[in-house]
């Protein structure tokens, strides 16, 4: 599972399950936030992640 | 002076052995021409000869390369050639599989050019085409009397030493290599005729062709996360304070492998970007804007993922030969399997 900013990289490259991060020089978590807030949207993102690593897909899939 | 000297190399088949029965057959080496050498040898004319004709059994070359090779490197040596041309091999897979690798050998154990020739869809043709000039001929032997002139055109100027152009030009298939020469109009003014060509609906080839990305099918999904073991792996740049494997910070020839054993987060302390394609602050303040090693360790803890692996996987991907990352996925996928890992995760920056 890719977690990427530019998605339609991930999906050139050939990514199977996307999930769309926040920024190119911060894709996990915001740093113009407080630090807790940023790991608030991290933990958002990977638990997304998991959730695509548990989905079953039959091709490119992007889990907005 | 002497001729030039070239062994030319043939399979089974074309030096009238037989077809699949004699396909075991062992290297033999013969004085002069033999089967399509004898084009070969009109073709290269008075400068050139045919000094002898080496000849394998394509199975027999198959299941056992590396003997094979060098059998008939032994045989191939006391003729001191100044050339060895394999082939061509047309579509004949195995035959283009052992055109190929006994050119290489060639190259490496006698130091002298090799070429070869294929029809570009043998198999042979994306395992050798970075190493050897492979020249891309029809896919079956009625394509030789095409392929003819261009062997004797390029094997003259590889014996001469003289300048290879591109592919196109030349009549080899692409090798993936990009050399620099000064253009007589400026980048501008071709991208203008390139457009206009275009418009007209003319044939218009590009300068920069892009690399053909492979497909792969999904893999099945995690179904009992709660004991499934997942690796962290990145195309961020994250390495450790004073990057020890040197990463580099842009088209990367290497990746690391990082312990997080017993850490909570991923501490500036301990880790650094090294990546040239983003603003380095805000990971440099916070490597868990790429690494989430701080959430996935809770996670861990609370039981929702199994384990979190002791160690993430790192590269800088900006400007990496996707060649040089599907080569790097290869070498360590195997440690992710034996680490019993069951998903990964990679982020990109």
């Amino acid at each position: 599972m890719h977690i990427c900013t530019v998605v339609p990289i991930s999906k050139t490259i050939g990514a199977n399950r996307i999930v769309p991060a926040i920024g190119i020089p911060y894709p996990l978590g915001d740093p113009t936030k407080s630090p807790a807030q940023s790991e608030k949207i991290r933990r958002e993102l990977v638990e997304r992640g998991l959730t695509a690593l548990q989905t079953p897909v039959t091709g490119q899939t992007v889990f907005e | 002076m002497g001729k030039y000297k070239i062994v030319h190399y043939i399979n089974n088949f074309f030096s009238g052995a037989g077809g699949e029965e004699a396909a075991g057959m062992r290297p033999e080496i013969h004085e002069g021409p033999m089967g399509p050498g004898l084009a070969l040898a009109e073709a290269f004319g008075e400068e050139f000869e045919i000094a002898a004709t080496a000849v394998c059994g394509d199975n027999y070359f198959g299941e056992n390369l590396e003997d094979a090779a060098a059998e008939l490197i032994g045989m191939i040596r006391p003729y001191k050639p100044d050339l060895f041309i394999a082939g061509p091999a047309f579509n004949a897979g195995r035959y283009g599989v052992a055109c190929g690798t006994i050119c290489k050998e060639v190259e490496k154990a006698l130091g002298i050019p090799v070429l070869t020739g294929m029809y570009e869809e043998n198999p042979g043709v994306d395992m050798f085409r970075k190493d050897l000039i492979v020249i891309k001929t029809k896919n079956s032997a009625a394509g030789m009397r095409k392929a003819v002139p261009v062997f004797k055109r390029l094997g003259e100027k590889l014996v001469k030493g003289r300048e290879i152009l591109g592919p196109d030009m030349e009549g080899y298939l692409e090798r993936g290599i990009r050399v620099n020469y000064f253009a007589e109009k400026r980048g501008s003014e071709r991208a203008i005729e390139l457009l206009l060509k275009k418009c007209r609906g003319e044939e218009c080839q590009t300068e920069y062709p892009m690399p053909e990305f492979d497909r792969v099918e999904p893999a099945a999904p995690v179904t009992d996360l709660a004991h499934t073991k997942i690796a962290i792996v990145t195309s961020g740049g994250i390495v450790p304070q004073g990057n020890p494997d040197h990463i580099e910070s842009s088209s990367a020839t290497k990746y690391g492998i990082y312990s997080i054993k017993g850490m909570d987060r991923m501490d500036k302390k301990d880790f650094m970007t090294v990546h040239g394609g983003y603003d380095r602050a805000f990971v440099t303040e916070d490597p868990n804007l790429v690494v989430p090693l701080d959430v996935l360790r809770k996670l861990e803890k609370e039981g929702v993922i199994g384990e979190l692996a002791g160690y993430f996987i790192s590269t800088t991907g900006t400007g990496t030969a996707t060649g040089n990352a599907k080569a790097f996925g290869r070498d360590f996928v195997g440690k992710l399997k034996e680490d019993g890992i069951g998903a990964v995760i990679l982020t990109s920056t």
